[in-house]
């Protein structure tokens, strides 16, 4: 027996859809959140536009995070915040977590286990920023955490590198909050944020965005004094010649987001090198059976609302989960992906409404998706124009396509000319 | 055997008269103007002899840049003003805070001092942590003679001082077999002669049976079993506390500024502080070592500051790599002090890469550069193939402070009769530091007259590393301390405890790397941007300061500011 049928590990919008959709379908649930609050990072997400999709309005993130929550708090799923998972190992049929809190140790077990343990931002060394290790290096989630939870401000003067959404989101933030944001650099020839943050975040407050430049230098022994920043050629070298000292006394950047499947490694689960997430099934369950991964654990979104609908996914999928023995079919993809979820099908799953999110390698205008099973076009959409920073969802019936296990069921894009 | 004229005809020879040497007060005095910095070293490289006594004091002026400003703290009290210590310690690293614990166990008045914020904020902290077997040193050197006294000593020092060690050995490898009846005679003669006892062959397919990342193009190593890496800050830090326990004193951001000399005898150093009334000063000063000696009227060598940049990768590869190794005789770019680096598994249980090895005028210059990375990638990549920049999670560079004669200074002043040298240390310094910090000790408290301290007690205690624990202690702790069950630090599980403890800790730097240093929040692979604000937050609320108020390092390295809107500011 069990302590419960699903253990959900964190307490943010993926995790909390998870736990509200596997307590719905009947599963003893419980949340696992290290920090003091559920929420995750939307805690401090003050901005809004969260939940257009979901509630048909624009609520602030912890607006947003409070509807999921007021659902916890009216179920009896159980809770445990402060606690943190330091251990988790597969058992007979199930699998044993050992949380850490303030009342010690203890391990519980689960028939199954969702993962749903978010994101970290790549950091200004991931990026190979050379120069010092002055005060006034943040990521811009943690620049928002300063501003926007603790009330202090990480810069009177700073440049942004990287037009992540978070990285534009906090230059309006710090903008209004007084400071001065001389301007938002990025690597790439084009935006890496959503197109209504550029206009919302930068245009709208006249904060210049530069592309194709990048910052290759931090000054100051103690607090930053200047960063260095250079344009970049069409490999993204800097050319030493376009370097230019910017001075200010804070550098932020928002340079990506990486999936943290540390604990899912751990467990043997298998990451996809282009998501950085679990290959899973479209029921969300990864190689592991009964281990479910969604939200920004399992690819990056750029919206709130597909993480709360892969969590629901996981979340019923999880509580449905049984040890049934699968019969599994790798779904391929062409180099124009930049990733695609699900990367597998189970054949003895409900595929019908096979939930796909994918992202394009590069800005590419008119251009067809096509579903090749064996090598013959099963299916093809049409897409007026294709943008990495905007993920595309997509549902599909994939039960009506002859699929077996032996099938090579492949995605590719064309450009159409 | 020291022949002035043939070093000017050397020097002649190279830059044209624009540079001469001089004997003087035995030492070799350079002097001219050149542009080039290389040229400078290369001329003091010139003249000297290795691990000679007499010491190129190298004047020639640099004409290529502003000379560097010394990096000072901006305190400005009496707090040590008319300080009468038995022993004033220059410097907060690795030989500082070794000699200034070896000396807690007399009965002797030891105040050590450091002008940065923290401990280990120079060479000592910013190397790779390697505890050397000695392999590449030959008899007669002051490296040498120190080396295996103290590498033997690193398992007791560290159970001691409770810092983290593990002695992982270490495999120098070469790819050409042709190569190995020559380094079976090196092997043979280091062991036989020079006493490096653990020195062996073993061939490529014994070393991958235990390390199968190592390179299928290795075709044997030199084996030194012996060989082990420590964390070099926690080392510095272990020491010091362990010294204040036993009545020293230290005290951080205080700067020597000046000495008064007299007839040989220094008798009062100047400080941002206040002034000091040593009866004997010990230099420890690293790469401004010279300089000291000169405040004292007692320079008879010269530093030539020398950059290493080490890279520090995602613990995930640690766990697949357990030892040191690198390759020896794979051609590297431009001319090398250094073994060219190699990849160490860290007593934290990372992976680091490096350090490479660049002359340069500034002493305390620790700004990275992309090329010293991607040079020593480039050569271990040699030694392992599936070595990546992408797990890169940091890097870091030190300034070492090596003489030309490249050997320490390890001695008693010349014209100066109260100053002790702790000069020239550079690696393997870190390991030797145990065994040299005994004799410099055992000298200074023979001149002093000092009796043993009876209460001497040389265990120290380390904040607890509860990650490393297994559940019944980890509980056991955290009963005792629910904070310790309050995971602060997620990418190294540091609990809210194991933070309070490093600020309750006997040398107290309550800033986030001082906090990052003893416990290790922000170290591990998102680098403090989950925890960051948190830590701060802990700070100030133990320190009872506004959030503001909190540094990274020094006084001058606020991590936040007030908010114009009116925000708390407060924790």
């Amino acid at each position: 027996m069990h302590d419960y049928d699903v253990i959900v590990i964190g307490g943010g919008p993926a995790g909390l859809a998870a736990a509200v959709a596997a307590n719905e379908s009947g599963a003893k649930v419980l949340i696992v959140e290290r920090e003091e609050r559920l929420g995750g990072m939307l805690k401090q997400c003050i901005h809004d536009g969260f939940g257009l999709r979901t509630f048909g309005e624009r609520l602030a993130g912890p607006e947003y995070v409070e509807r999921y929550m007021d659902r916890v708090a009216q179920s009896d799923i159980e809770v445990a915040c402060n606690t943190f998972v330091t251990r988790a190992e597969k058992t007979d049929g199930g699998f044993a977590v050992t949380l850490v809190s303030r009342e010690g140790l203890r391990t519980v077990t689960g028939k199954s286990l969702i993962l749903a343990t978010g994101c970290r931002e790549r950091s200004a060394k991931q990026v190979f920023i050379h120069g010092t290790r002055p005060a006034g290096v943040f990521t811009a989630g943690t620049a928002q955490h300063f501003t926007n939870r603790l009330g202090v401000m990480p810069t009177k003067k700073c440049v942004i590198l990287g037009s992540g959404d978070i990285g534009l989101i906090m230059a309006r933030r710090l903008t209004l909050e007084g400071a001065e944001v001389l301007s938002v650099y990025e690597i790439n020839p084009t935006p890496s944020g959503l197109t209504r943050n550029i206009y919302q975040c930068l245009t709208d407050y006249n904060i210049p965005l530069h592309l194709s430049h990048t910052v290759t230098r931090v000054f100051g022994k103690d607090r930053l004094e200047a960063v260095e920043v250079c344009e970049v050629d069409e490999n993204y070298k800097p050319i030493p010649e376009t370097a230019e000292r910017i001075e200010c006394d804070a550098l932020i950047v928002s340079v990506g987001l990486i999936p943290e499947n540390e604990l899912a490694q751990s467990l043997g689960v298998e990451l996809d090198r282009h998501t950085g997430g679990p290959v899973c099934d479209a029921q969300l369950m990864t190689k592991v059976p009964g281990i479910f991964s969604c939200g920004n654990a399992l690819h990056v979104n750029d919206l709130v609302d597909f993480v709360s609908e892969s969590g629901a996914e996981a979340g019923k999928n999880a509580a449905a989960w049984c040890g049934a023995k699968q019969r599994r079919v790798d779904i391929s993809i062409g180099d124009e992906f930049l990733y695609l979820v699900p990367q597998q099908l189970d054949l003895d799953s409900d595929n019908s409404k096979t939930v796909f999110y994918f992202r394009s390698k590069k800005v590419v205008e008119k251009s067809v998706l096509r579903l090749k099973i064996n090598g013959e076009e099963a299916w093809k959409k049409t897409y007026p124009f294709l943008r990495p920073p905007e993920m595309q969802q997509l549902t599909l019936d994939m039960s009506k396509f002859d699929i077996d296990e032996n099938s090579d069921v492949r995605f590719e894009i064309e450009v159409v000319k | 055997m020291m022949n002035i004229n043939s070093i000017n005809r050397k020097l002649n020879k190279k830059f044209g008269g624009a540079v001469t040497a001089e004997l003087t007060d035995n030492c070799i005095v350079l002097r001219g103007e050149l542009g080039d910095w290389n040229a400078i070293v290369d001329a003091g490289l010139t003249a000297a002899t290795p691990h000679s006594d007499i010491h190129v004091v190298n004047d020639i002026v640099y004409t290529g840049a502003q000379p560097e400003k010394m990096h000072m703290p901006t305190l400005n009290d009496k707090a040590l003003d008319g300080d009468k210590p038995d022993v004033l310690v220059i410097g907060g690293g690795i030989s500082g805070c070794s000699v200034a614990r070896e000396l807690s166990r007399y009965k002797l008045n030891v105040l050590l001092i450091e002008k940065e914020a923290d401990l280990a904020l120079g060479a000592s902290g910013r190397n790779d942590g390697e505890v050397h077997p000695g392999v590449d040193l030959s008899k007669g050197s002051l490296k040498h003679k120190y080396i295996r006294r103290a590498n033997h000593m690193y398992e007791e020092l560290c159970r001691e001082l409770d810092v983290p060690f593990k002695r992982t050995g270490q495999y120098a490898c070469f790819t050409h077999k042709s190569w190995l009846p020559f380094v079976s005679l090196y092997a043979k003669w280091r062991r036989d002669h020079d006493g490096i006892e653990d020195t062996r062959i073993v061939m490529g397919d014994e070393i991958r049976k235990k390390e199968p990342k190592i390179s299928p193009d290795v075709a044997f190593a030199l084996s030194n079993p012996s060989s082990g890496s420590v964390s070099p800050y926690n080392l510095v830090i272990a020491y010091a506390e362990n010294a204040v326990h036993n009545g020293a004193r230290v005290s951080l951001n205080t700067a020597v500024t000046g000495m008064d000399v007299h007839a040989g005898e220094i008798k009062a150093v100047y400080t941002n502080r206040g002034t000091i009334y040593p009866r004997e000063v010990i230099n420890c000063a690293g790469v401004y070592s010279d300089v000291v000696a000169q405040m004292a009227q007692d320079r008879f060598f010269s530093i030539h500051p020398r950059r290493g940049t080490n890279s520090i990768l995602d613990k995930k590869t640690g766990a697949s790599f357990g030892t040191i190794a690198s390759v020896v005789g794979a051609k590297t770019p431009g001319h090398t002090h250094t073994k060219g680096g190699g990849i160490l598994h860290t007593a934290h249980d990372n992976l680091l890469i490096g350090p490479d090895a660049v002359e340069t005028p500034e002493r305390e210059n620790t700004a990275t550069n992309a090329d010293s990375i991607a040079r020593v990638f480039a050569k271990q990549k040699i030694t392992m193939p599936t070595l990546t920049e992408k797990d890169i999670i940091t890097y870091f560079t030190g300034v070492r402070a090596p003489t030309y004669e490249e050997d320490f200074i390890i001695e008693p002043g010349r014209k100066t009769k109260n100053i002790y040298h702790v000069a020239g240390i550079q690696s393997p310094g870190l390991t030797t530091a145990p065994a040299v910090a005994q004799d410099v000790a055992a000298y200074v408290a023979g001149l002093l007259g000092a009796e043993k301290n009876e209460s001497f007690d040389p265990v120290r205690k380390a904040p607890p590393h509860l990650a490393q624990m297994n559940d019944a202690e980890r509980a056991e702790l955290i009963k005792k301390n629910p904070d310790y069950g309050v995971i602060v630090c997620r990418c190294e599980e540091v609990s809210r405890g194991e933070i309070l403890d490093a600020l309750r800790s006997p040398i107290c730097v309550p800033t986030i790397d001082g906090v990052k240093k003893r416990v290790r929040p922000g170290m591990g692979r998102c680098q403090g941007g989950f925890c960051s604000p948190i830590v701060t937050k802990i700070i100030a609320e133990y320190l009872g300061v506004p959030l503001t108020e909190v540094k990274k390092s020094s006084e001058q390295s606020p991590v936040v500011f007030e908010s114009k809107k009116g925000g708390r500011g407060n924790a």
